[in-house]
């Protein structure tokens, strides 16, 4: 993975002091809040319901053993003993003090990690397939592309003050992984029918209040353009985003209403023009980043097969483990999901465990993914075992991945100050109700996704099943939305009708669910049925 | 505390700046003064005659001004680049990096604040309109 030198290190060591002092000027009453907030937020740190919440940038999703280890000791010393997996493979703590927050930072210096714009209307932390570098299927490793942009967009002084926060996700794979086309950036990495390497390039994707699907605003982009093409279509959303309604503030409202073709063309023109600056850096520097990304030292001719004798590993084996690039090796899902738990949360002992694990069995890498589970990349086959068994020791082994249990849930009412609703106790309630292994695995490949507002950080729009909690008169009501994806396929789920209670919407999507067991053709997923049926059928079966 | 800030060498321009649309009227006027949303591109005909471009920032937050700034220094221009309005310490660093050199805020800066602010860091990521070399450069020459 990749290793600071010291230009990075100094830029980071430099922001925590710049950070301290903005603190200090904070506490002695030179700033006034409403001069502080853009700077802590653009450092991560937000004021919710019950204290300040601080949020690491973990770049691309990748974390070695050494950053796992000080991502346990944050949340021991400054937090409660844990900390929360995102939606964008970050790291959140719920529980920060103001005044201790430029030691956290210090301390995450020194395993090279940050904060810097993990929140702010700037270009925030790149996101990745949480398989890069190890799936089969991969035409290249993202990774490099996207550390390069990590670079390019830290302090990056045009576009700093943007009409809304800019998200974009990096893939290299046909399988998209990282949601891209629900970002206001996706970038596919993909070979042209030269063979040359490049981009496919979608713009304006997003969720929030007006989900929107990304059209493709260029179909290739040689990878030694794709700085100065970013830096073009960003310009023009800054200069001509909204900045009137901070709803219509993103860049997929600004594509919607002038159109793709004209931001096409308006990038194109402003392409033209940056390409000339010669601000992309040279072929080299991609070499030099992506020699930090070589494979882990594979062994070859090992077996490639795995004794499945014992039928709860071969269960966990069959739904956690995705095919490895490299026979003999698997790539490990770790679910953060268990029955009745809160949806990406890690005691720091969990954390520290699946530190010891990826350094003993996965060359020394954990990934995060956008569906708040854990991901041991580099798994040798032989060792799946050994590995299982202490996973199921630490409470790490349910075997849902993606199934009913594997609900992407945001922080909702019990910490956020947006939310009208609370999440948490919600995707609860939903795991208690589909606990039974047999019944979830019967049911297959079924992706719940909860927002406890409108602005759908719990990706309620790309669930095969969302929920999106609001306030009715005062009282916390959930909407019921049926056949969103978020993968290649991408779809924005529909609201299903009136909202119901908390127990009311568990009950409804018992219903849903059990009409598309009823309805359903062999192999098919829940989202399948429901892209050939309809909304009908569900519709009778929760209102009927 | 510091009313204005410039880094330049040559004698501040006295004539008052004018709006966009004044300027592009007028035959003879060499400062202009440019709001939020207003296309700074529609002076690169007359960048010859321009001594003074004033951009606003009627609140930090609003950061188009950033892009007008590295817009007219792309096409030449060499002439005073002034920010006014709502300019804060911490955002001097990046206006300086997109090619202003001279400030007006609204509210008078600490000096030492400024200070610190402006030589904080040694090393910056991306080329933009300064003269700082980006890190891939330094790595590779």
């Amino acid at each position: 993975m990749y290793r600071y030198d010291e230009y990075d290190q100094q830029i980071v060591d430099t922001r925590v002091e710049e950070f301290r002092d903005q603190v200090n000027r904070r506490l002695a009453g030179e700033m006034t809040e409403d001069q502080f907030k853009p700077l802590r937020l653009m450092n991560g740190l937000y004021l919710q319901l019950h204290a300040y919440m601080l949020r690491v940038a973990v770049p691309y999703g990748v974390l070695s053993s050494r950053q796992m280890r000080m991502l346990a000791h944050v949340a021991r010393k400054y937090d409660k003993g844990y900390g929360h997996f995102t939606t964008r493979q970050n790291i959140q703590y719920n529980w920060i003090k103001l005044a201790d927050a430029p030691d956290i930072l210090a301390e995450l210096a020194t395993v090279q990690m940050h904060a810097i714009q993990t929140s702010g209307n700037c270009i925030r932390n790149i996101s990745s397939d949480q398989y890069a570098g190890a799936a089969a299927d991969e035409v290249g490793d993202p990774r490099p592309y996207a550390e390069l942009l990590r670079q390019w967009s830290t302090f990056h002084p045009e576009f700093t003050y943007l009409p809304r926060k800019f998200k974009i996700a990096v893939i290299g794979s046909e399988d998209d992984r990282a949601a891209i086309q629900l970002h206001d950036i996706g970038l596919q990495l993909r070979r042209n029918e030269e063979g040359t390497l490049g981009f496919r390039v979608y713009v304006g994707g997003g969720m929030g209040r007006t989900p929107m699907i990304a059209p493709v605003i260029r179909d290739f982009v040689p990878v030694e353009d794709y700085v100065s093409y970013l830096e073009a279509c960003l310009r023009v959303y800054n200069r001509y985003g909204r900045r009137d309604n901070i709803y219509k503030a993103r860049i997929k409202i600004l594509v919607h209403e002038i159109g793709a073709d004209e931001y096409r063309r308006q990038v194109e023109e402003e392409f033209l023009h940056v390409k000339q600056l010669g601000i992309d850096p040279p072929a080299a520097e991609l070499e030099r980043i992506a020699g930090f990304f070589a494979d882990p030292a594979f062994e070859d001719g090992l077996a490639d097969d795995v004794a499945l004798d014992d039928p709860e590993f071969a269960a966990w084996v069959d739904q956690n483990t995705h095919a490895h690039k490299k026979p003999g090796y698997i790539i490990v899902n770790i679910s953060l999901k268990p029955v009745d738990g809160i949806p990406g949360d890690a005691s720091a002992e969990q954390i520290d465990i699946v530190a010891d694990l990826a350094e003993r069995y996965s060359f020394d890498e954990v990934r995060v993914t956008h569906a708040q589970n854990l991901v041991l990349p580099h798994v040798k086959k032989a060792d799946l075992k050994t590995l299982w068994q202490q996973l199921k020791a630490a409470g790490l082994a349910s075997a849902n991945l993606d199934l009913v249990t594997d609900i992407i849930a945001c922080p909702g009412l019990d910490y956020c100050s947006l939310a009208n609703a609370r999440s948490i106790p919600l995707a609860q309630d939903i795991t208690r109700r589909f606990a039974d292994p047999a019944r979830q695995k019967d049911l297959g490949e079924l992706k719940i996704k909860i927002s406890g507002c409108i602005n759908a950080c719990g990706h309620h729009h790309a669930g095969h099943i969302g929920i999106l909690g609001v306030d009715r008169k005062g009282e916390e009501n959930y909407q019921l939305l049926l056949g969103g994806s978020g993968a290649e396929d991408a779809s924005l789920a529909k609201i299903i009708g009136p909202g119901f209670t908390e127990t009311g919407v568990v009950d409804a999507l018992e219903k849903a669910i059990e009409t598309y067991r009823t309805l359903r053709t062999p192999g098919e997923r829940f989202l399948d049925t429901y892209r050939r049926v309809g909304i009908q059928p569900f519709k009778e079966a929760v209102y009927g | 505390m510091v009313e204005s800030l410039r880094f330049r060498d040559d004698t501040p321009p006295d004539e008052p700046a004018v709006t966009l649309d004044s300027f592009l009227d007028q035959s003879n006027a060499s400062a202009v003064r440019i709001e939020p949303g207003e296309d700074v591109r529609s002076l690169l005909p007359l960048i010859e005659r321009l001594r003074l471009v004033e951009v606003d920032f009627p609140t930090f937050r609003d950061g188009r001004g950033y892009s007008a700034a590295r817009i007219l220094r792309e096409a030449g221009y060499t002439g005073e680049l002034r920010a006014t309005g709502d300019v804060l310490v911490d955002q001097l660093p990046h206006m300086r990096r997109v090619g202003f050199d001279s400030f007006h805020p609204r509210t008078p800066l600490d000096g030492a604040a400024v200070e610190r602010a402006l030589g904080r860091y040694d090393y910056v990521y991306q080329a933009a309109a300064d003269s700082r070399p980006p890190v891939w450069k330094l790595r590779h020459g």
